[in-house]
């Protein structure tokens, strides 16, 4: 197991240094000039010149690159245009927003989709069944930014029983930064008002974004679940005298859940990227929304870092999916021949 | 028009199953069984009347072909049906005790502890994502709650040994695609018997296995059986094994029971046409030059109703009665008994 994890971090870092490369070259070949951009429509050219030698755009190619690699390698991603500060701190100060609400909707689609998904398999073809196919296609056909306005509109505008848009109450004073998880520095303060606070307003924006990954994990559940259903061994179960629900959830379930994880791995990685129109409409200020920006403004650092924490996270997603479906499915060795690597 | 001669030998009764003329209560009787699969494409009329005796410490051989409901009748008994079957009738009485009507919850606590089932298929019948020991120690824990899980281990660890598990402490760690068939097929045996159950039901324990691993089994849940005092109900269709194992035998066919009766006289003195066909099938029976005998003829549709005899279309004797009535059981010689006209007017 260790050797197997130190493998994989080993791969990991190549992965991050061809992203690195890749990324660099794609924002060579993008047809637009981005120190026009910095500069303004009405700039004189001159201007763009001297922004173009003051960002090192006039020297030649690997030159560029060169410098590039240098300044990654001691973990500098530059500057961002937009704010004018480092595009770490940047990250720094907007990631964390973003993970706990990614992670909030990953916890909703997991529950809601591993519990609608079981329930429909064990009664197939009832009510219950039909109710969550249409369910989760409602969850995946409907546009995020018509439902979170849809949302915001009954919970928040009508009915008054979700606050508004944002982290946290205006007249709330954020705690002491240490995590940038406001849940978890308001856990660390002890302070609970905030706590209760930031997590009423987590939860419309956890709620559109799980519903998006709540589709794809209810239907892997309900046929690895149908499947896993009608082999022997949950028979036997039933023969040794084991209440049903212990059957399903003891029994059928941890088998079913060795192809869901996939399924979880994938999702987490696309809440990651698909926070960006929930975080627009939330007024969420995380990384999708300053990603949007970096985009809209062709600030090339941003995009570059944003794009690299992107390509790390989903690497990283998918070391733990591979550490848990090998806890999952005993056949699996990662250290042995025919391991996953 | 010839007229009816008075029969010198009184016609006897079929056997009337409703009294309880025995002289030691069996430990499991099932009367007038009726199973039916409720499918899209009509009712299949799975089990149409079995009856059914296993006596305590005794080892009873089910034997048939594919489809004759030897299977449905041991998971009737669990009520353990799966959709769209339903029991539709009958009694099936185990200790004294009527289990169709029994609550969900009394019936569980009969599964698993006071009688056991082993599979034909002992791999896909174990948890791929449990250990073996754990899978053991389960079975008690269901029906022990006073136990333990350290202690539910130890005991498990414990019968692993005893079902000749080398290294049971190690191996009980393993999980199932870590063992062999026969390996996997002894911790089945073990997982059914760490109860000591009254009553163990035995479908194809064999049939997958190796023939060299095939004895050692079957010798091992003898033994087990007898140190425990449980009865056996052994499906097979190799009446090798059933001749050496059981002690008496109920023949099955097309969903009912045609002949039952002790082993040997079953196998050397079948009564019914569908037993003397079945054992004439043998390849052992045949003499060299000689192809191997079948009996003509197909499985009748399970989707009608029985209404008739339902060998009586495959049957050298059958009579126009036979395509009309269904045959009752007809005592044949002592403790022996076959479901069919010939023998009505006795022995």
């Amino acid at each position: 197991m260790p050797a197997y994890l130190l493998k994989r971090l080993i791969s990991l870092i190549f992965t991050i240094a061809g992203i690195a490369v890749v990324t660099f070259f794609i924002s060579l070949v993008v047809p637009l000039d981005p120190l026009a951009a910095i500069a303004g429509p009405q700039a004189p050219q001159e201007t763009v010149e001297r922004l173009r030698v003051l960002y090192g755009f006039d020297q030649p190619l690997y030159v560029q690159f060169g410098h590039y690699v240098s300044r990654l390698s001691e973990g500098n991603l530059g500057m961002s245009f937009q704010t004018g500060r480092p595009v770490l701190d940047d990250i720094i100060q907007f990631f964390p927003a973003t993970l706990e609400l990614a992670t909030i909707a990953l916890i909703i689609s997991i529950v809601s989709g591993i519990t609608l998904g079981v329930f429909s398999a064990v009664y197939r073809n009832s009510w219950i069944d039909h109710f969550a196919r249409v369910f989760s296609l409602i969850g995946v056909s409907m546009p995020v930014f018509w439902l979170g306005l849809v949302l915001m509109l009954i919970f928040y505008f009508k009915l008054d029983w979700l606050p508004e848009p944002g982290r946290l109450d205006i007249m709330l004073i954020e705690p002491e930064r240490v995590t940038g998880f406001l849940l978890m520095d308001s856990l660390i303060a002890q302070d609970w008002e905030v706590f209760y606070d930031a997590l009423m307003h987590l939860i419309l924006p956890g709620s559109v974004l799980g519903l998006f990954g709540l589709a794809g994990i209810a239907r892997i559940v309900r046929s690895s679940m149908l499947d896993v259903l009608s082999q022997e061994y949950v028979k036997t179960a039933r023969i040794k005298g084991l209440a049903e629900h212990l059957v399903i959830v003891r029994h059928a379930l941890r088998n079913a859940l060795v192809p869901t994880v996939t399924v979880i791995g994938l999702t987490y990685g696309g809440l990651l990227e698909g926070s960006v129109l929930t975080e627009t409409i939330f007024s969420w200020p995380g990384l999708g929304r300053y990603l949007t920006t970096a985009f809209l403004t062709l600030d090339l650092n941003a995009i570059v870092g944003g794009t690299m924490l992107v390509a790390m996270s989903y690497s990283l997603v998918n070391l733990v999916v591979d550490l848990l479906y090998a806890y999952l499915n005993p056949k699996i060795s990662l250290d042995g021949e025919g391991s996953l690597s | 028009m010839t007229e009816t001669v008075p029969s010198l030998i009184p016609k006897s009764e079929p056997i009337d199953y409703s009294s309880t003329n025995n002289e030691s209560q069996p430990l499991l009787t099932i009367r007038d069984l009726r199973v039916h699969f409720y499918t899209l494409r009509g009712t299949v009329y799975a089990l149409e009347g079995v009856n059914l005796d296993v006596q305590k410490e005794e080892t009873m051989g089910i034997v048939g072909e594919t489809g004759c409901g030897k299977s449905i009748t041991a998971r009737a008994v669990l009520r353990l049906i799966d959709p769209p079957g339903k029991i539709v009738s009958g009694t099936v009485e185990f200790d004294g005790q009527e289990l169709l009507n029994l609550h969900p919850k009394e019936m569980r606590r009969i599964r698993g502890k006071r009688i056991s089932m082993i599979m034909q298929e002992p791999r896909m019948s174990l948890n791929p994502v449990i250990r073996v020991g754990n899978q053991v120690a389960e079975t008690l824990l269901i029906h022990e709650s006073d136990l333990s899980p350290s202690a539910a281990r130890k005991k498990a660890e414990e019968m692993l040994q005893s079902v000749g598990i080398p290294d049971a402490g190690k191996m009980s760690k393993r999980y199932p695609h870590e063992l062999s068939g026969g390996m996997a097929q002894r911790v089945m045996i073990a997982m059914m018997l760490v109860t000591r159950p009254k009553l163990l039901i035995a479908d194809e324990p064999t049939s997958a296995l190796d023939v060299t691993i095939q004895a050692q089994i079957i010798d091992l849940m003898n033994d087990l059986v007898h140190e425990l005092q449980s009865s056996v109900m052994m499906i097979s269709h190799d009446l090798g094994v059933v001749a050496e194992t059981c002690d008496r035998v109920a023949v099955m066919y097309a969903g009912s029971v045609v002949e039952q009766g002790r082993v040997e006289d079953v196998l050397h003195n079948p009564r019914h046409p569908y037993t003397k066909g079945l054992l004439r099938t043998l390849p052992d029976n045949a003499s060299e030059n000689e192809d191997l005998y079948s009996i003509k003829g197909n499985v009748p549709s399970l989707f009608m109703p029985q209404q008739q005899c339902r060998f009586a279309p495959r049957c050298e004797f059958s009579q126009e009665r036979c395509f009309q009535e269904i045959p009752g059981s007809y005592q044949v010689g002592n403790n022996h008994s076959a479901a069919c006209f010939l023998h009505e007017n006795g022995i």
